[in-house]
């Protein structure tokens, strides 16, 4: 147990060293000096020398890189050139719309997908089991971006319950910012919930056919209750895994998402970092969201340790 | 992430192999149209007809220059086509013959090449291919490029995975006796019993790739003008929604009915070739 926490921890540092290296890696490859984006293209060359020196690009690669990941790893951020403050100062501000958007999607897709799964699970091939099915189908086929402006087109322009884009902040209560929020994490939630009840709906109708499901069948266990206490946390295991993976999805699909709906989050923030070649902000945005991801898939793999005692035996 | 909901159709609906295969043939006859005949020319405007709902000469409409969205939208078919061909070609190509080295190379190689998918696949895809189009710039090429790297681990871990139990097989051995080498062995013996799982999982890729260019294009970011693509017509539509919500309809049904009958296809091409691949071969 302890031997597979230690090499799953050197494999996630390793990871995070190798994402660090190709980002720095492919940000190097950039065409274009910083600093001449920065002065724009008539500066003076000791305006452009000295600017190059007081961001260090004068330094050789190497040193560079392991300056800034030295810096990382002190809790240092750069300093943003487009926005001339700190980057750690831009992503406080912009967590409070991306993160409670993250968590709300996940939890409507959990919501909505495990039980829905389940449900078709249950009653598999009964016209309500192949309704789920094929609107799970389409669910995965639906690009998230469309889904949000058929959101709007109904909820904003139609009925005008929902503000189109824009984030209220949360001056006006907690309610009123989360509200705004809302729509954005129903259209990243659809496909994922899609997904998950279609997993959760196989895993189900796996562990179905298991013999320990049988015999508490055998013992008199009525099939809604086996379903529930036996069959459902065993077929979960698989299911959290693939949650794990969806975190990475969601994260990447609020690029598009924050963007449509004019969310001043940290996918907008990527975006217009991109466009506005920002480097110091997009490094280490890329490296902290990459961080994130293998961190989240980090949990996961213990979780699933921790649902299934069967592997952490085995793992000794 | 495709393979686990693979696994999840079984086989619920029947009519889905004959669905999916006429809307793919839809998509491809609609591009394959818009080479010979489109009912404009699709960059063509006509200032005075804009916004214009759908009626007898413009059977979807017109957009805020007054260009035909039917014209349009069978141009994005080509578009969205030839973007989601190149880059599965992209992954499969180097994707299915790394794969093959791991698995019959095995060790250090074997690792090697599967610690690094498992790289790429730690990545968010579509945040490295709005990295990868903006540092290279936006167009139609480098999105090919962009989704056409992420498909490259799909197909290896694929192509690993099937080709360890045929390469347990005695036909191997005996192939082995008779002095062949691994490359040799791959490609005789070992492809033509995984390639029915490969053509499935290209499929499957294929409809990620599509929704993928329709991404990169709603941000601007994928196909330029005056290509017409799906998803930068969506972009456009979005600020034209209260006036002409038409044009925020059209493109995105395109792009779910291609995803849709691709999904489909694969998963019923799956069930006809073998019930018993839906449990083998998942990343």
């Amino acid at each position: 147990m302890i031997l597979f926490f230690v090499r799953r921890l050197f494999t996630l540092m390793l990871t995070l060293l190798a994402a660090s290296l190709v980002v720095f890696i492919v940000l190097e490859l950039l065409p274009g000096d910083p600093a001449a984006v920065i002065l724009g293209i008539n500066a003076e060359d000791d305006t452009l020398a000295a600017l190059r020196a007081e961001m260090g690009l004068d330094r050789p690669v190497h040193e560079r890189y392991l300056a800034w990941v030295g810096d990382l790893l002190r809790g240092r951020l750069g300093r943003s050139y487009t926005y001339d403050v700190p980057v750690g100062e831009l992503i406080a501000e912009r967590l409070p719309v991306s993160l409670p958007l993250a968590v709300m999607a996940m939890g409507l897709a959990t919501l909505f997908g495990i039980p829905v799964g389940a449900w078709a699970a249950a009653r598999r091939g009964t016209v309500g089991d192949t309704l789920v099915m094929a609107t799970s189908q389409l669910g995965v086929a639906v690009p998230n971006f469309w889904f949000a402006i058929l959101l709007i087109l109904l909820f904003s322009v139609r009925l005008g319950w929902l503000p189109a884009g824009g984030f209220a902040g949360y001056d006006e209560g907690l309610l009123a910012g989360l509200a705004s929020l809302l729509m954005p994490a129903f259209a990243l939630a659809l496909p994922q919930a899609a997904i998950l009840a279609r997993l959760t709906r196989s895993a189900v109708l796996e562990a179905l056919r298991e013999d320990y499901v049988r015999t508490a069948r055998a013992k008199g266990l009525e099939r809604r209750r086996a379903l529930i206490r036996h069959a459902l946390p065993n077929a979960l295991i698989p299911v959290v895994t693939v949650m794990g993976l969806q975190f990475s999805f969601l994260l990447a699909g609020t690029i598009i998402i924050e963007n449509v709906f004019y969310l001043p989050g940290i996918g907008r923030l990527i975006f217009q970092a991109i466009a506005q070649r920002d480097l110091t902000t997009l490094r280490d945005l890329v490296v902290l969201l990459a961080a994130t991801v293998v961190i989240v898939n980090f949990i996961v793999d213990l979780l699933y340790l921790w649902l299934d005692p069967r592997l952490r035996r085995g793992r000794g | 992430m495709r393979g686990v909901l693979d696994r999840a159709s079984g086989g619920a609906w029947h009519g889905g192999l004959a669905l999916g295969s006429m809307l793919t043939f839809i998509l491809v006859a609609a591009a394959l149209l818009s080479f010979v005949w489109t009912p404009f020319p699709h960059a063509a405007m006509d200032i005075r007809n804009k916004l214009a709902p759908p009626d007898m000469t413009h059977w979807l409409g017109t957009d805020q220059f007054g260009r035909d969205v039917l014209s349009m939208m069978l141009v994005g078919a080509r578009n969205s086509i030839l973007v989601a061909v190149v880059a599965v070609v992209i992954g499969a190509g180097i994707g299915i013959p790394l794969g093959s080295t791991a698995a019959w190379r095995g060790g250090w190689v074997d690792e090697l090449i599967m610690r690094m998918s498992d790289f790429a696949f730690a990545f968010p895809a579509l945040l490295s291919a709005v990295m990868i189009t903006a540092i290279f710039g936006p167009g139609a090429v480098n999105s090919i490029i962009a989704i056409g790297i992420f498909n490259i681990p799909v197909f290896a871990r694929l192509t690993r995975g099937s080709s360890l139990p045929v390469l347990q097989r005695d036909m191997i051995l005996a192939a082995r006796l008779a002095g062949k080498g691994g490359a040799r062995i791959s490609i005789e013996h070992v492809l033509p019993n995984i390639s029915a799982v490969l053509i499935v999982q290209a499929t499957i890729q294929f409809a990620l790739a599509i929704l993928a260019e329709a991404g990169l294009s709603y941000l601007g970011l994928g196909t330029r003008p005056p290509e017409a693509s799906w998803g930068r017509m969506l972009n456009e539509a979005q600020t034209l929604m209260v006036l002409a919500p038409h044009l925020a309809i059209f493109p995105g049904l395109a792009i779910v009915l291609s995803v849709l009958g691709l999904n489909l296809l694969g998963d019923g091409l799956r069930d006809m070739l073998d019930p018993a691949l839906r449990h083998q071969g998942r990343m």
